[in-house]
């Protein structure tokens, strides 16, 4: 089946430090995708140099196909017609992205009229619709607020309703539960996934939290430094992490249950974009690092058929997992 | 369990909000009758959901602030009046530590200066003493003298609490408030300040009360968790029991919440409802228009924190004690 976004080489400099550092991914119809890593790592560039919405000031190169058709440097009235239509982006505060002074009614109409072909009545019944699809109760009379009416619950249910708008074919969620409650960021992911399986929809959840990447996603793409580093299908990924990256960050996650242990800290940080290690960016941090590690960035490679790991060291670091498995 | 180092008997505190330009004045009960004991040298952990009085317990229990009625004991004696000798002293035992690094230092002064302050303030030693004290304590949270010659700026936020870290414990505190101290952190560089958290702790001898909403950070470094919802404790117990096999339908809620690798949402509690609001607490169980498990009875008369066995107290109208534990 051909991917239906497929990004290859994906770069992008500020001011001449590389954020991203050739990024390949690829992502069917109606698939979830998650991508986690630390802040500063290139989610969110990833993704706003895809739809042309990073500043003029950012160097972009590579490429990002949706259907086959090339974005990057595509016309501006084409990339309007992607952004919201066949691609929309949910953010991680919401509130700044809605018009303060303009009622939902205002902000879903002026959606659905850019992107569907509907007329006067019909908007107003498909604002209602999309209300009512995300939860929110007494979605005709709450038209008429304003966003600051709204909790902030409600205001991400209002911006996935805004995202649905045009009937993507790929949804982004940057980060759509990070400034919400435990009990809220629940109802939001699970109202995601109905919607995403009722509209068979394809999504990216970016999301520093690897747990809730795993129950959200059916493949999971690790980022450090502007790359990916491992690629591979959810439960694979938690069960047996490759790269030492991968391998840190589920065991810098404190269990819920169970016996206690010593959290595996990944010692040091991520380095600065402007001054990134030559060779494999993870090395400064990396206990498997060896010396090939700092001759050359180490590519994507695949270990099975449906995993890939960028890590030369790919074999010895699964070894040394299962050693202390068996420990 | 060792003698308790703090003692909050029943404190409560309110704040009078207006809303909008002309609105009446309400009350907030920020915090309703809680009531808690730390031992020493153990960890107390607070959890619940955004304005659920978790801060201003802390504030309360640090003397920062004063509650409206009840009472603090520190060490066994009362907390001293603000602005006394006693009230200096008590408070150079204790200290906090906040999410917000960046916010807490000072960006035109290099760090090491920071960490000084608190002993140039309360005058230990002499000022060569003080710079072997700053070495030490630099070293204590595993950063060299370099970093200290920095600016906050020029640090990572990981760094930054460490720094944090260091001046709360340049006085040689017995009592460290940390209200949510890994929450801006990312998960690699979060495992780096918990362990140093623990490790400190079993060296010093630290007591603490860890406020934080990420249920994995504070069973990781709690022997006793408090669970708080709209300025009350619904349920307390020791910190794997409590994870393991929680009572009160809302800790069951929010421990179901929390995602975890390896697991599908299928079976997830759901809670219906928006979060809640201190302005507006609903009558009886202030927890019952959420609540799946809620009864006529929930929704007017208030449950009392109670024994269930173990040492476990849950405020619920349906978790008694004996008969519910077996059932779980
Ligand atoms: N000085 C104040 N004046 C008015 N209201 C206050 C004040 N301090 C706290 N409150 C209110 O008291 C309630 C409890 O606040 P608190 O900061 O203790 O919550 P919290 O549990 O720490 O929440 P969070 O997880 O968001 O930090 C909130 O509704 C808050 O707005
Ligand atoms: N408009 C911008 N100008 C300069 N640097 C930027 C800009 N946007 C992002 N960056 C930098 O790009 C890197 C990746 O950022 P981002 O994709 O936002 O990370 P995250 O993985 O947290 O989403 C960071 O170092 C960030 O500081
Ligand atoms: S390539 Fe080398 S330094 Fe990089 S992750 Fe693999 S082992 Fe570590
Ligand atoms: S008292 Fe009633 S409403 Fe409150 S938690 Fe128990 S069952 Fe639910
Ligand atoms: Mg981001
Ligand atoms: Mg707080």
């Amino acid at each position: 089946m051909s991917p239906l976004v497929s990004i290859a080489g994906l770069s992008v400099a500020f001011g001449g430090a590389p954020v991203l550092r050739g990024v390949d991914l690829a992502l069917g119809k109606g698939e979830a995708v998650g991508l986690v890593g630390e802040s500063g790592s290139g989610k969110s560039v990833t993704w706003l140099a895809a739809l042309g919405l990073l500043p003029r000031h950012a160097k972009v190169s590579g490429s990002v196909r949706l259907d086959g058709r090339e974005l990057l440097g595509a016309p501006a009235a084409e990339l309007d017609r992607v952004r919201g239509g066949r691609i929309a982006m949910i953010f991680q505060d919401p509130a700044s992205a809605l018009n303060p002074v303009l009622t939902i009614r205002r902000q879903l109409c002026e959606a659905l009229a850019l992107h569907r072909d509907l007329q006067g009545e019909a908007v107003k019944a498909e604002a209602k619709r999309l209300l009512d699809l995300v939860g929110i109760p007494d979605a005709g009379r709450r038209l008429q607020a304003y966003p600051h009416e709204f909790s902030g619950g409600q205001v991400q249910r209002i911006m996935i309703a805004m995202a649905l708008a045009g009937n993507p074919d790929l949804l982004i969620a940057d980060e759509p539960t990070t400034a919400l409650d435990a009990t809220i960021q629940a109802q939001i992911l699970e109202l995601l996934s109905t919607i995403r399986r009722e509209m068979s929809m394809a999504m990216v959840l970016i999301s520093h939290d690897l747990g809730v990447v795993a129950e959200n996603c059916d493949r999971v793409a690790v980022m450090y430094a502007g790359r990916i580093v491992e690629q591979a299908p959810s439960n694979q990924l938690f069960a047996d992490p490759v790269h030492p990256y991968a391998q840190g960050l589920i065991g810098a996650l404190p269990p819920l249950d169970g016996p206690r242990r010593r959290l595996t800290a990944i010692p040091g940080t991520v380095p600065d974009p402007a001054h990134m290690p030559g060779g494999c960016a993870f090395a400064p941090r990396c206990a498997l690092a060896a010396e090939p590690c700092g001759l050359a960035a180490p590519s994507l490679a695949l270990i099975s058929d449906d995993r890939t790991v960028a890590c030369i060291r790919a074999e010895a670091s699964r070894r040394a997992l299962l050693g202390i498995a068996a420990e | 369990m060792s003698a308790p180092l703090v003692e909050v008997s029943t404190i409560s505190r309110s704040y009078s909000m207006r809303s909008g330009m002309f609105g009446r004045a309400t009350a907030v009960h920020a915090v309703d009758g809680v009531s808690l004991t730390i031992a020493k040298g153990e960890t107390l952990g607070l959890v619940g959901e955004s304005g659920s009085g978790k801060s201003t317990t802390g504030r309360i229990v640090l003397g920062l602030e004063p509650p409206d009625s009840g009472a603090v004991r520190f060490d066994a004696k009362p907390m001293a009046a603000p602005g006394t000798a006693a009230w200096r002293a008590q408070r150079a035992r204790m200290q906090m530590i906040f999410q917000d690094p960046l916010g807490a230092l000072d960006r035109r002064l290099p760090v090491a200066t920071q960490i000084r302050e608190p002993l140039d303030i309360h005058g230990h030693g002499t000022p060569a003493e003080r710079e072997e004290r700053v070495r030490e304590l630099l070293r204590a949270v595993e950063l060299t003298p370099a970093h200290g010659a920095r600016y906050p700026g020029a640090l990572s936020g990981g760094q930054r609490q460490r720094i944090v870290l260091a001046r709360a414990l340049a006085t040689k505190p017995d009592f460290l408030v940390c209200d949510e101290p890994v929450s801006a952190l990312d998960v690699s560089i979060q495992a780096q300040v918990v362990n140093l958290l623990c490790d400190l702790q079993a060296q010093l001898g630290l007591t603490l009360l860890f406020i934080s909403h990420d249920l994995r950070v504070v069973r990781q470094i709690s022997n006793v968790v408090a669970v708080m919802y709209l300025g009350r404790i619904v349920e307390i117990g020791s910190a794997d029991d409590l994870f393991a096999r929680p009572e009160h339908p809302y800790t069951q809620a929010l421990v179901s919440a929390s995602p975890a690798p390896g697991r599908r949402s299928a079976g997830r509690i759901v809670l219906a409802g928006d979060p809640p609001n201190p302005a507006a607490r609903p009558q009886g169980c202030a927890f019952h228009p959420r609540c799946p498990r809620a009864t006529a009875r929930c929704a007017s008369e208030v449950p009392a924190l109670s024994a269930v066995g173990g040492d476990r107290q849950v405020a619920c109208h349906l978790v008694t004690g004996a008969q519910t534990r077996d059932a779980a």
